[in-house]
């Protein structure tokens, strides 16, 4: 009856973890911002959910949790390699997210000056 | 038990079409991958909570070759943008 | 259920008018990964999980890796229309 309760509120927190991370797929601007709420959150997401439904059936655990290793072994090094192939063919990033403290001094001193 | 199964199908649904319009409407083919990589992921638990709601055993084994399979499609995709394959 | 079949046809069905129209031909990979995904699906709900295992793993894993390879040998059309 415990194991059913908490495998109750663990496919809760999942599915609500997967929905995040889908909908910050549509809402980000860019595709680093996109990359990061694709990997962590719906990772993340599918760990629970998977350890939960091995939580509801006791008997299965093993292989559900066999199933939740290879997501989480797999999943970061896919999104890492989208990463990477993303800078190396030249995006660009979005233009909020990038710092230069160098120029924003240089802008900074410039209007004082006059 | 019924309830949850419903909220999470209906959640997980409308990821899948969050994820199908990005692949619609993204500017560039990393975009498009990234939905893809979603897609795959939202599957693969849908398929284990799928096998919890027949109540059969036979139908993890589908989740596991889902899950080691689709990881060679991604990345033989983004060798491919890197330039290399 | 019959929701859930409903909802996934119509899926499939967007996916696969996306892989006709378009002009680039990674993008139609891509989709019809998509495609090859939600028939997995729809075995899977048909009670039918051999037919859904052996859909999974050629849909996913050999047909990309083929058509990726096709690619790499002839090319992308992205010539004519930029992408970028």
């Amino acid at each position: 009856m415990i194991l059913t309760i908490i495998g109750a509120i663990l496919i809760l927190i999942s599915s609500a973890f997967l929905f995040l991370g889908a909908f910050g797929i549509y809402r980000l601007p860019d595709v680093y911002n996109r990359l990061q709420a694709a990997t962590k959150s719906t990772t993340l997401g599918a760990f629970i959910g998977i350890i939960g439904v091995g939580f509801l059936k006791p008997e299965w655990f093993l292989k559900t949790l066999i199933i939740a290793g290879f997501l989480f072994l797999t999943n970061p090094v896919s999104s890492h390699a989208i990463g990477r192939a993303s800078c190396l063919r030249g995006v660009k990033p979005y233009s909020g997210t990038v710092v230069n403290k160098t120029q924003e001094f240089e802008e900074c001193r410039s209007t004082k000056k006059e | 038990m019924n309830i949850i199964s419903y909220i999470f199908f209906t959640f997980v649904i409308v990821g899948t079409f969050f994820a199908i319009l990005r692949i619609y409407l993204g500017p560039t083919a990393p975009d498009r991958l990234v939905g893809m990589s979603t897609m795959t992921t939202l599957t693969t638990v849908l398929l284990v909570f799928l096998g919890y709601f027949f109540n059969r055993y036979v139908y993890i084994d589908v989740a596991l070759v889902y899950a080691i399979l689709s990881y060679i499609g991604e990345v033989s995709i983004a060798r491919y943008l890197e330039g290399g394959i | 259920m019959f929701i859930i079949s409903l909802l996934l046809i119509i899926f499939m069905i967007v996916l696969a008018i996306i892989t006709i129209e378009f002009n680039d031909l990674l993008k139609a990979v891509i989709s019809s990964g998509g495609v090859s995904l939600i028939a997995s699906i729809l075995f899977y709900i048909l009670h039918a999980p051999d037919v859904a295992m052996a859909e999974a793993s050629i849909g996913a894993g050999l047909t990309i890796g083929i058509f990726v390879f096709a690619l790499r040998r002839t090319r992308r059309w992205e010539e004519e229309e930029e992408d970028e």
